[in-house]
């Protein structure tokens, strides 16, 4: 589904390549994490994959479904299926949860020309979606993210993301800033949410996360480039003996 | 639609793609009537203004008062304080009078009014025509079948063309009818109040206005009566080169309420029209008035040509215990745009509140605000103004909040904030604060932000274009002024707000 190969990218403004090189393939239905010590280029894949200003991709490709991803617009890659959870959800007042949720959800369709939602047969779905997701209607009427608890933030990343229903999600250090019983709950809607045509990329500093997201594969990742990869036994040997006697190894 | 003919088709090209870009950010309102215009000669002189007073069959007290007005306004200098750049405006090269040839014999009735005048409201959205059957149902209870009515009258030029559901408004007590009208049926009413918020001497503008007023509406709401519906009045401007200067009398009785509306709309054209209008609202013992405005007068091109200049004066007077008043604006059209809607508040107990939001694009240049003057014990105001500048425009807040001596115990919140859509436009504030006494309070708050690129990409990531997540961003930062509107002007508000900054992004 999703395929990257030889990524490489820097910042717009400056003379500093990131990406050096990132290779990988996600197939449907799998679940793979990306793990790797602080600025080794983690979120700065998530953040080129979906199109954020300030990086420029110097050379390498990626594809979703063969589609070339990096010649479209941010909005065109969300309408072609790719999703990210951030790790810090933005706030923007005054807009209502469910407002934003249907203006997105309705620009996607109209992108993909399928039929836009009513107001009732949208209210109908996130109704159901929020009550998988233990999100009450409270939280539905209030402007987005704003004021949200850590967790709540998260949470309402996930439930964005059954509402929209992606093919390929990104999650990017959702664990971060999360106590357990939160990254419980968000877990468990991921996990839910597993389906033999999604395919989920976890971009996690720790392994606890993948405690409750059982991954595929792993991939480490270190300066720009993925280093060694492997099963879920890799992000034990990561939490038992940390990146530095890992990259050692590969060095 | 003219404007497809503007394009540059490339063959092949689907039609309805073209229209549909061709409508796109364009301004919606922006053709003209053809339609046979009755002139006064351009220019202004005693003898205009005397033209004007006789079209409208006035009495003689109301020539005199115009011919004094116009007598002060020819030793006024034009005000430059504002923050706004604009080519000097030469008053000799303007009508001050037309109106539609079909209208020189007043028609009785909406039924005697020209069709092509019906259609063109219709066209704007103003279901005159509907109404107009409805309110000619001698005695019945007349209510369309979406079960809301708005009784509205409407001014194309400088005549008022019609008002709607005048006989049950009557039957409330309530009048609402032109104000040319007004000084013909209600000379009692209008001569204990006309002037006596926004005096002839006011100002340059005001006092532009009240010698050459053409028409406008008239409202009188009787003691105790609760107006049985919204009122509204619609004004367009659409003959070239006149402007347009209207007058608007509101009179609130003791314990009464009225909700007025007011929208504005003009053709397209590529050289600058004046407008200058003047309302008054006399508010009395434990009455209260809603006056909510939706400008939307030809902003100019994106070149910075042509549009309305825009010099109007709005002012309440609260003048007993307890008179409530709130303004709620919606600017977003105009070129230039000066405007105050203030508040006096004289009674004791008296409340203002101002809500406003200001929006510009290309080269409009708005500067607008309130004035608060505390005068009674115990008065509240409230100003809540949201400026939004996108292109090369420039948005100033410029705000008055004035407690004298006796208005002890008063206070005041003030909240301006400014939201900048790129980098080349500016958004200013200007508080001016003056208390008099020691045991009033003034808060004010200010703040500036950009839109915010996180939230811009957080909304595209999620499936919307840069226009509509800009759209969704701006309508947030709004909400508070968007929600003290009445429902439908809310939806129409929001749409505006969307089309107005279409094509300002990117």
């Amino acid at each position: 589904m999703l395929k990257i190969n030889n990524l490489h990218a820097k910042l717009e403004d400056e003379d500093k390549q990131i990406l050096k090189g990132v290779s990988l393939e996600v197939p449907a239905g799998e679940v793979h994490a990306i793990m790797g010590p602080n600025g080794s280029g983690k979120s700065t894949t998530s953040y080129v994959l979906s199109g954020r200003d300030g990086y420029e991709v110097t050379d390498g490709s990626a594809t979703l479904y063969g589609e070339d991803l990096l010649e479209m617009e941010p909005e065109e890659r969300a309408a072609a299926g790719l999703f990210l959870a951030f790790q810090y959800p933005v706030e923007i007042p005054g807009v209502g949860n469910m407002t934003f949720l249907r203006t997105a959800l309705n620009a996607q369709r109209k992108r993909r020309g399928e039929e836009e939602l009513s107001a009732a047969e949208f209210l109908k779905l996130i109704r159901e979606k929020g009550k998988a997701l233990n999100i009450d209607a409270d939280m539905l009427k209030r402007p987005v993210n704003v004021g949200f608890s850590g967790g709540e933030k998260k949470r309402n990343e996930i439930l964005q993301m059954a509402v929209l229903e992606p093919k390929m999600c990104i999650l990017d250090e959702t664990d971060s800033g999360l106590d357990v019983d939160a990254m419980r709950l968000v877990a468990d809607g991921v996990n839910a949410l597993r389906a033999p045509d999604r395919a989920f990329l976890v971009i996690t500093h720790y392994q606890r996360l993948l405690d409750h997201i059982r991954p595929d594969v792993v991939h480490i990742m270190s300066d720009g480039k993925i280093v060694k990869t492997g099963g879920p036994e890799l992000a034990l040997e990561v939490e038992q003996n940390g990146y530095a006697d890992l990259l050692s190894e590969v060095a | 639609m003219n404007d497809i003919t503007d394009l540059e088709v490339r063959e092949g090209v689907d039609r309805e793609t073209v229209e549909t870009v061709a409508n796109m950010g364009s301004y919606k309102y922006g053709w003209d009537t053809e339609i046979e215009m009755e002139y006064a000669p351009k220019g202004l002189s005693e003898d205009i203004v005397r033209l004007i007073s006789e079209k409208n069959g006035e009495p003689e007290w109301m020539t005199d008062w115009r011919l004094k007005a116009y007598r002060r306004w020819v030793t006024m200098q034009e005000p430059s304080w504002a923050m706004l750049n604009y080519p000097e405006i030469d008053f000799q090269d303007q009508y001050y009078y037309a109106r539609p040839k079909s209208m020189e014999a007043k028609p009785k009735s909406l039924d005697e009014v020209d069709p092509k005048l019906l259609a063109t409201y219709e066209k704007l959205g103003i279901p005159l025509k509907e109404q107009m059957i409805l309110a000619g149902v001698e005695g019945a209870d007349a209510a369309p079948a979406d079960g809301r009515k708005v009784a509205v009258d409407a001014v194309f030029d400088s005549v008022s063309v019609g008002t709607t559901f005048k006989d049950e408004l009557a039957k409330a007590g309530v009048i609402f009818c032109s104000i040319s009208e007004a000084i013909r049926e209600h000379p009692e009413l209008v001569q204990k109040y006309l002037g006596s918020v926004v005096p002839p001497t006011d100002n340059f503008y005001a006092t532009l206005n009240s010698a050459v007023f053409s028409d406008g509406s008239f409202v009188y709401i009787p003691p105790g009566v609760t107006c049985p519906m919204e009122l509204s009045t619609y004004f367009r401007i659409n003959a070239e080169n006149t402007g347009q200067f209207e007058r608007t009398l509101i009179i609130a009785d003791k314990g009464s309420y009225v909700s007025y509306l007011e929208g504005c709309t003009a053709p397209k054209r590529d050289t600058a029209q004046l407008h200058a209008a003047v309302v008054e609202i006399v508010v009395l013992e434990d009455a209260e008035v809603k006056y909510s405005t939706v400008q939307n007068w030809f902003p100019g091109d994106e070149d910075g040509n042509g549009g309305i200049y825009n010099f109007v004066t709005k002012r309440a007077d609260c003048r007993e215990a307890r008179a409530k008043v709130m303004w709620t604006q919606v600017e977003t059209g105009s070129a230039i745009t000066w405007k105050y809607p203030s508040c006096v508040l004289r009674g004791d107990d008296s409340q203002g509140e101002f809500y406003s939001i200001a929006i510009t694009n290309n080269h409009q240049q708005a500067d607008t605000g309130t004035k608060m003057i505390h005068l009674g014990k115990n008065t509240r105001s409230r100003i809540v103004s949201k400026g939004i500048s996108a292109g090369k425009a420039q948005n100033t807040y410029r705000g008055l909040v004035s407690m004298h001596p006796k208005a002890t115990n008063s206070r005041n919140y003030t909240q301006c904030d400014s939201l900048l859509i790129g980098d080349k436009c500016g958004a200013h504030t200007v508080p001016y604060i003056e208390v008099k006494n020691a045991s009033s309070r003034v808060e004010h708050e200010a703040t500036t932000s950009k839109v915010d690129d996180d939230q811009l990409f957080y909304c595209r990531q999620r499936g919307m274009d840069e226009e509509e997540a800009v759209a969704v961003i701006v309508n947030g930062f709004a909400k508070e002024v968007l929600q003290a509107l009445p429902m439908e002007f809310a939806m129409e508000a929001q749409s505006l707000v969307a089309i107005s900054l279409e094509g300002s992004v990117g």
